[in-house]
């Protein structure tokens, strides 16, 4: 049955040849413009550590003295450096590390080479274990060599590429802001997007290439980059060490692998600002946060407003081609009022002549949906030539492949749904009378 | 004409859904376009404004340094000699250090307290440093009160904020801290202990940044006499002669690596024109204004192929009875002005459900994403733009269907 019901639909696909070819290309580009909004969309709202991002917590407490007197008000987005050494400290989560960003000077041996600035993140030790990351050779350093000042470091997949050609690096001495560092790991690809951990410097397709010890880069003085937040007359402009009572400029990161636990932890966030109020250190009432990874992202709203806005407009445009199709679909099947006639006529049941009419409105579907595959495909290579951050993640994964033809499909077959259903209303016996 | 709209109201009862979905189509169509036309024009906006710089002869170094040990009086030195170089090629005017530029898209702002206790900040303030020649490097139009000194301007190093007593204000601000037009000699804070004092004034002077939540900022911006001898590095904005910039930009490096091979420019993007730097700051703005317009062009030549496709099977259907009306006396125009107001009748009640839908649009991006409000204008232009184009759209079938013979009514009976 559905063979024949598939030869009909051709046949009556092909007699109108304009009205079908409209009717594929509005689907079409109404597939390929949501496709591609979506998928950026979808990339950029990924999960950064898929498995382990629910564990992982951002705790925020209020050091601030003036400002924000009102209730409800925001705590900082990152710590002080002494708060941060407290909660470090403390060891009250599973694992913990306090971090922030820089771009050092790798000054290579060979004078071949000219220097050249990387991104660096300085990070205590338990980062490595805390987020996962793959070591290609090696591995992180330990808490011991944090508070010893370790000359360590670890270096990402492309440096290591870049300077050794690939080889276990491991052991071998690097000379970055005119210190010398012993390598000690080396990263695999790792490049968490959203780069979720440190939203200042970026927030996507920013991975760090070389990762010193915390108290080893404030120890050498290394260069800070990204947000840093003061208050009172603690400090203004550019510089390299902030106060470290009156500026916030670092991260800190805890895992936490219980609900219970992190009740527990929000619950030390406020003692321990009770304990800093009673020290005179804050001024506030505690006022403290503890998101995961998501909850966090979606607080920073890390997904640029523009592709959400493209987004909703891209889906009005689908509505608007379905709109379009729908009138297009009834006008073709009201005017084959005469051939469905003398099938009902025949003995066709009105079911019968539904599935039909949807078979027809399916064909254009597929057909509309493989248009929209191809067009979300030039759409997204288009996006992957902007000189955003984030050009280079728009692809198409298998879960968006389906969801194209699923949403192809399905919203065809519901656009057919009001025309085929009125074309199946005429009565057999008017339309034979009128030929 | 007017004696028309009572059969095409009969006629478009019998057609229900196919009315009421043009009308819905033209509505979304409205919506969609109004919106799209807005965030264009406010795109385009951003786009053409002026930055205060001499653009056509300005470019900016990025100098790294490559010692990163280097005491502030190290760097200073050699950020003096290197501006002596650069000051000396025949094909440069001027030149001056600084620690940002207008259209970087993005760099160091303060806040602006009229007092040192004052705890909300009375506004911000984009905040650039350079040295006497920053004002005529840049090619900014002082308007009032003078340029700075050569001995006003202080060193800043590294690890340091300084407050210099003496500032150039962009007019903008200006106005803002002391509305009554009398800055000059007058005085603010700027995240510091101590005053700074008004001696100039610029006019316009753009900010570091062209994001959105600096929108309410627009145009404020301080200049500090200051040289920001950071020892990761520098940036030389240097102004050429009038026709020389291609020259200067291949001199300039050349100049500072002959003074001093340890420093970085990026061969990339280390030295960038404005045009550059220009073309870089609006790339995202540009390219949502672009898609907003392919996608407003596509939209309405989807709504009016749908147009014609549902006219042309109207007329088809209706061929006996226009030719009923043609034996009876209609002249081909009322055919042709029936067709035309029918959708002409379509297209006003899809639009008046349009505007209520594009407001609406509008209204989820102003609270979902702090956009402006959308003024009547750009809704009033998308209404005549869609009654325009249905009536095109209309015109083709509408002048076959003014065609048919009045024989017709005979025939097929």
């Amino acid at each position: 049955m559905l063979a024949y019901y598939l030869d009909l639909a051709l046949r009556s696909l092909k007699r109108n040849k304009a009205l079908t070819a409209l009717m594929v290309l509005a689907i079409a580009l109404g597939i390929g413009a949501s496709m591609t909004t979506l998928t950026v969309l979808h990339v950029l709202s990924g999960d950064p550590l898929p498995g382990r991002s629910g564990t992982l917590y951002y705790p925020q407490i209020d050091p601030r003295d003036n400002s924000g007197q009102l209730p409800g008000v925001e705590p900082p987005e990152q710590v002080t450096l002494t708060d941060g050494l407290n909660l470090l400290h403390a060891g009250r989560a599973d694992r913990q590390a306090l971090m922030t960003g820089g771009s050092v000077p790798i000054q290579p041996d060979s004078s071949a080479v000219d220097p050249f600035y990387v991104e660096s993140r300085y990070t205590t030790a338990d980062f490595f274990p805390m987020f996962g990351t793959r070591f290609r050779y090696g591995r992180g350093w330990n808490a011991a060599d944090d508070e010893a000042k370790a000359r360590e470091v670890v270096i990402n997949g492309e440096l290591n590429e870049r300077l050794f050609g690939g080889a276990d690096s491991v052991g071998r001495n690097l000379r970055i802001a005119d210190a010398s560092f012993r390598i000690v790991g080396v990263l695999d690809d790792w490049e968490p997007n959203p780069h979720f951990y440190d939203l200042n410097t970026g927030s996507y397709g920013r991975a760090e290439q070389v990762f010193v010890p915390l108290q080893t880069a404030l120890d050498l003085k290394m260069e800070h980059n990204g947000s840093n937040d003061c208050w009172g007359r603690g400090a203004g402009g550019v510089g390299r060490i902030y106060p470290s009572e009156s500026c916030v400029w670092l991260q800190f990161w805890v895992q936490l692998d219980s609900s219970s636990k992190a009740a527990d932890y929000q619950q030390f966030l406020v003692n321990y600002s009770q304990e800093q109020k009673a020290l005179g250190r804050f001024a506030k009432a505690p006022n403290v946060r503890l998101r995961n990874v998501m909850q966090w992202l979606a607080h920073e709203r890390v997904v640029p407003d523009d592709v959400r806005l493209q987004t909703g407009l891209a889906f009005g445009f689908l509505l608007v081609c379905l709109v379009n199709t729908v009138g297009l679909m009834l006008a073709k099947f009201m005017r084959r009022a005469g051939d469905l006639g003398v099938r009902r006529a025949l003995g066709a049941s009105k079911r019968s002549l539904f599935g039909q009419l949807l078979v027809e409105s399916g064909v254009i579907g597929v057909v509309g949906g493989v248009g929209g595959l191809l067009l979300a495909g030039l759409g997204l290579w288009v996006v992957r030539q902007r000189p955003s951050s984030y050009a280079a993640l728009a692809h198409l994964d298998g879960t968006m492949l389906l969801t194209t033809f699923a949403l192809a499909l399905g919203s065809t077959l519901l656009a057919g749904m009001l025309p085929a259903w009125r074309a199946c209303q005429v009565p057999p016996a008017l339309q034979l009378k009128s030929n | 004409m007017n004696f028309q709209v009572r059969p095409i109201l009969t006629a478009l009862r019998q057609h229900k859904a196919g009315t009421l979905l043009i009308a819905l189509q033209i509505a979304l169509t409205l919506a969609i376009v109004c919106n799209a036309l807005f965030i264009i024009h406010q795109r385009l906006g951003n786009l053409s404004a002026s930055s205060g710089v001499d653009e056509a002869n300005v470019f900016v170094i990025t100098n790294m340094w490559a010692d990163m040990g280097q005491s502030t009086s190290q760097v200073d030195a050699q950020v003096r000699a290197d501006l002596i170089a650069l000051r000396q090629l025949p094909a440069v005017r001027d030149a001056t250090p600084a620690s940002g530029y207008p259209l970087r898209g993005g760099g160091w702002d303060n806040f602006v307290t009229m007092t040192p206790e004052q705890v909300k900040p009375t506004t911000d303030a984009a905040v650039y440093t350079g040295d006497e020649h920053f004002i005529d490097t840049l090619g900014l139009n002082l308007v009032a009160g003078r340029n700075f000194r050569p001995d006003e301007v202080m060193v800043m190093g590294t690890q340091e904020a300084v407050t210099p007593p003496t500032v150039i204000v962009s007019k903008v601000l200006a106005d803002r801290l002391f509305p009554d037009g009398d800055a000059l000699g007058k005085s603010f804070y700027a995240m510091g202990a101590t005053p700074t004092t008004i001696v100039g004034i610029v006019d316009p002077l753009h900010r570091q940044g062209v994001d959105s939540w600096s929108n309410g900022y627009a145009g404020q911006a301080l200049i500090w006499p200051l040289r920001a001898d950071d020892s990761r590095g520098v940036f030389y904005i240097v102004r050429a002669r009038p026709g020389q910039l291609a020259d200067a930009m291949r001199e300039a490096p050349k100049a500072l690596y002959a003074q001093n091979r340890l420093r970085i420019i990026d061969s990339k993007d280390g030295i960038q024109d404005y045009a550059t730097i220009r073309h870089k700051v609006y790339d995202r703005d540009r390219g949502m204004a672009i898609l907003m317009g392919i996608i407003s062009v596509v939209l309405l030549a989807i709504t009016a192929a749908g147009i014609v496709g549902l006219t042309s099977f109207w007329v088809g259907q209706r061929r006996k009875q226009i030719g009923v009306r043609r034996a009876l006396g209609a002249r081909q125009r009322d055919i042709l002005a029936y067709f035309l107001t029918e959708n002409f009748l379509i297209s006003v009640s899809g639009t008046v459900l349009g505007i209520v839908l594009g407001f609406a649009f509008n209204l989820w991006t102003v609270t979902r994403f702090a956009m402006d409000r959308m003024s009547l204008a750009y809704v009033g232009a998308g209404v005549l733009v869609l009654v325009l184009l249905g009536q095109a759209a209309t015109l083709a079938p509408a002048l076959r269907a003014s065609r048919v013979s009045p024989v017709e009514a005979t025939r097929s009976v």
